[in-house]
């Protein structure tokens, strides 16, 4: 790939400190690292690490308290409205828990129709958006006739999750940042959309930023490997490194977390 | 559709909405069987008492028809009260010398016949001059009451200037109410202009929710606005936002109230301009919790998604926030509109309500009772049903809020 290597996304000092005074809590403490493009990243740390929190500055929906994010080697500038979008169509991302990601009051259908306009597809005719919209809900294996007119809690959590993937495919961004997309669903559905997402990625070579808690699952789907322990990145490198060299201890015991089924499987059938 | 059954099946939505709607349609309804200017100052005299008035005139012209019935002990009762009663007995029993037990003021016929047989207005033994006179008078009402004489209508020739006598009703003529021309219906009296109070009280009660309405509307739709830019946006504008409304929420809205209309003035004081008032100074609650619950939605995942996929502001409050919060918002027009109601009664019981005679409110109707004394008369129709109109009023709606927050927060659910 030509842009192999060239820096994606790139953070330097990233904190965030939620609140003021005595309460405050620190949940990002400067962090640094550097994503390159094209690869498969996975950011692992046990609940409350802080995760959600630095994907949310990395997508810019809440603001940075100190630090700097480079975007495709460029500081990142969402100051406004017209900039954020730009940068939007650049990163996207996948939510942790699929049920309260969608507005529960508007037809699912409308999520794919918005990734049309935001491409600058929406005065496309009918038919065209219509055959694309078929075309992205076919990639993850839904009919999108059967989604039409539906309500989100029509819909299971697989099926929400998705969907997630199906609206990415539409909007074909850079980076994709997938927050835990499948720990609030079954392990059927969990293998199918990761086997979707790996799709995804091979067909588009987007950056696929992956937050988990499971260092198991990201050595399997994972380039380079990221432990985050109480807001600080303990330790980062390749995902073999990380699996079979750690150096911390907080690793070691990450590691020894992960439920022994990986080691009773097959690991072949897992790999995708 | 599923949401609507749920409100109807709780228990208070259903009672609030009961009596709520019986208020609506006894006041949409009623014009329809009565109707009449509802601020025509028919009596000349005030606060007449709740009643059928039939024309005395018409009643005299009318041709009667004879019932058989002897002067009925009401007859008897309306000469002699209770107080002439006792003191019978007493004359009776104390200076006749009858048996206690013999003497029943509540047989009004027994008890005539008892004092024609033994009062002798000679007889003033041990008596006092002013209990002489007493005895004297209700003698008086006595040979009144059993006075069956006829009464003779005269009518006044024109050329001679005689009496012409015309016809005479004697005690036993009655005529049916039915058949009397001229009849007026005060079923809750009159007031102190002399209106009917019950259409006077039907348009009141729609004045007033009206102006709770309008009030209702004004300040849900400013402390929304203001409660979902702050809630939301954040940041400098949230602490301008905050900063007015708390300054409105440390002074008491009622003097800010008191302040606005007293500066408009007197005459410029219409029945719209102090709904808009109180809507005006009421917004500061709403907006308050509007504005909570916003920023409890605003880092919520499907607004991050909407905001991914390129909405802007306007779009993300309307569709993304607005529909979560709007039962809510429901439930605060509610108190709102209850509340504006309250408020204008307060009001104008200061006289700073709307200043006007060409319509009543709920206030204004207090207002005049008070001013013209209707409490000290005893006077009760004039005040007591605007009371019970306003408490029944507040009481619905507030239940049918309770109800609604019962089905809303699930917390509730009994
Ligand atoms: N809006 C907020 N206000 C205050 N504190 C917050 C807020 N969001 C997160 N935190 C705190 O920041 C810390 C990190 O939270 P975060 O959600 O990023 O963890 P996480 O790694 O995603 O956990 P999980 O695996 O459970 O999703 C936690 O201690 C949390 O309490
Ligand atoms: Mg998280």
């Amino acid at each position: 790939m030509s842009n192999e290597n060239t820096s994606c996304l790139k953070g330097v000092g990233l904190t965030k400190i939620f609140g003021s005074g005595k309460k405050s809590v620190l949940a990002v403490d400067h962090v640094d690292f550097d994503f390159k493009n094209g690869e498969v990243i996975s950011i692992v740390g046990e609940s409350g690490s802080g995760k959600t929190t630095l994907s949310k500055m990395l997508l810019g929906l809440t603001s940075v308290t100190e630090g700097k994010i480079y975007f495709q080697g460029k500081e990142r500038d969402i100051s406004t409205r017209a900039k954020q979008k730009e940068y939007w169509k650049g990163i996207q991302a996948i939510f942790q828990d699929p049920f309260s990601s969608y507005n529960i009051f508007t037809k699912v259908d409308g999520v794919l129709l918005d990734c049309l306009k935001m491409r600058g597809k929406g005065n496309l005719p009918r038919e065209e958006k219509y055959q694309l919209m078929k075309e992205a809900c076919r990639f993850v294996n839904l009919e999108f006739d059967e989604l039409t007119n539906k309500y989100p809690f029509e819909l299971s959590g697989g099926q929400m999750q998705r969907l997630m993937i199906a609206r990415v495919f539409l909007l074909k961004p850079q980076i994709l940042l997938a927050d835990e997309p499948t720990s609030m669903i079954d392990a059927c559905s969990r293998s199918t959309i990761l086997d979707m997402l790996m799709k995804l990625r091979d067909e588009t070579n987007m950056t696929i930023i992956f937050i988990t808690h499971d260092i198991g699952l990201a050595y399997y789907i994972s380039d380079s490997v990221y432990i985050m322990e109480h807001g600080i990145f303990v330790e980062h490198g390749t995902s073999d490194d990380m699996l079979m060299h750690p150096k911390v201890p907080y690793t070691k015991r990450l590691i020894s977390d992960v439920p022994k089924i990986y080691e009773a499987w097959d690991l072949d059938s897992i790999t995708v | 559709m599923g949401m609507i059954k749920k409100v109807f099946h709780s228990p208070k939505f259903r009672l609030g909405f009961i009596i709520f709607a019986a208020l609506l349609l006894f006041v949409f309804l009623y014009p329809l069987f009565d109707s009449g200017d509802p601020l025509e100052m028919i009596a000349v005299q005030s606060y007449l008492k709740p009643g059928t008035y039939v024309s005395q005139y018409d009643v005299a012209g009318s041709d009667g028809i004879t019932l058989d019935v002897v002067a009925s002990d009401k007859k008897l009762a309306s000469h002699l009260p209770e107080a002439d009663r006792n003191k019978m007995k007493t004359y009776l029993v104390d200076f006749v010398g009858l048996d206690a037990n013999q003497v029943d003021t509540n047989n009004i016929p027994k008890l005539i016949e008892q004092w024609m047989d033994n009062y002798n207005p000679n007889n003033k033994a041990g008596l006092l001059v002013s209990a002489q006179r007493d005895y004297r008078n209700i003698n008086k009402e006595v040979l009144a009451a059993l006075d069956a004489g006829d009464i003779i209508i005269a009518i006044n020739d024109p050329e001679t200037g005689e009496l012409i006598q015309n016809k005479t009703i004697h005690d036993q003529q009655y005529v049916q109410v039915s058949s009397v021309a001229n009849r007026q219906v005060f079923p809750l009296g009159g007031d102190n202009f002399g209106r009917n109070v019950l259409r006077e009280l039907v348009e009141a009660t729609k004045t007033s929710l009206m102006i709770g309405l309008i009030a209702g509307i004004v300040a849900t739709a400013i402390g929304l606005t203001l409660g979902l830019i702050a809630g939301y946006v954040g940041g400098t504008t949230d602490n301008i936002i905050t900063f007015i409304t708390n300054l409105f929420t440390v002074i008491p809205s009622f003097v800010i109230l008191i302040l606005i209309s007293y500066s408009v003035g007197q005459e410029a004081r219409g029945v719209l301009l102090v709904a808009c008032i109180i809507g005006f100074t009421a917004w500061p609650w709403t907006c308050r919790s509007v504005r909570s619950q916003v920023i409890s939605l605003r880092n919520r995942d499907h607004v991050n998604l909407m905001k991914l996929s390129g909405h802007g502001l306007l779009h993300i409050l309307t569709t993304g926030i607005l529909p979560y919060i709007a039962s809510y918002v429901v439930m605060a027009l509610i108190l709102q509109i209850a509340q504006g109601i309250l408020s204008e009664a307060q009001l104008s019981m200061l006289g700073l309500g709307a200043a006007t005679s060409k319509t009543a409110t709920l206030g204004l109707m207090m207002n005049w009772a008070t001013l013209f004394s209707a409490v000290v008369n005893g006077s009760w129709w004039a005040y007591f049903p605007v009371v019970i109109v306003i408490a029944l009023m507040s009481f619905s709606m507030n239940l049918m809020n309770t109800g609604l927050d019962q089905v809303f927060n699930p917390q509730l659910r009994d």
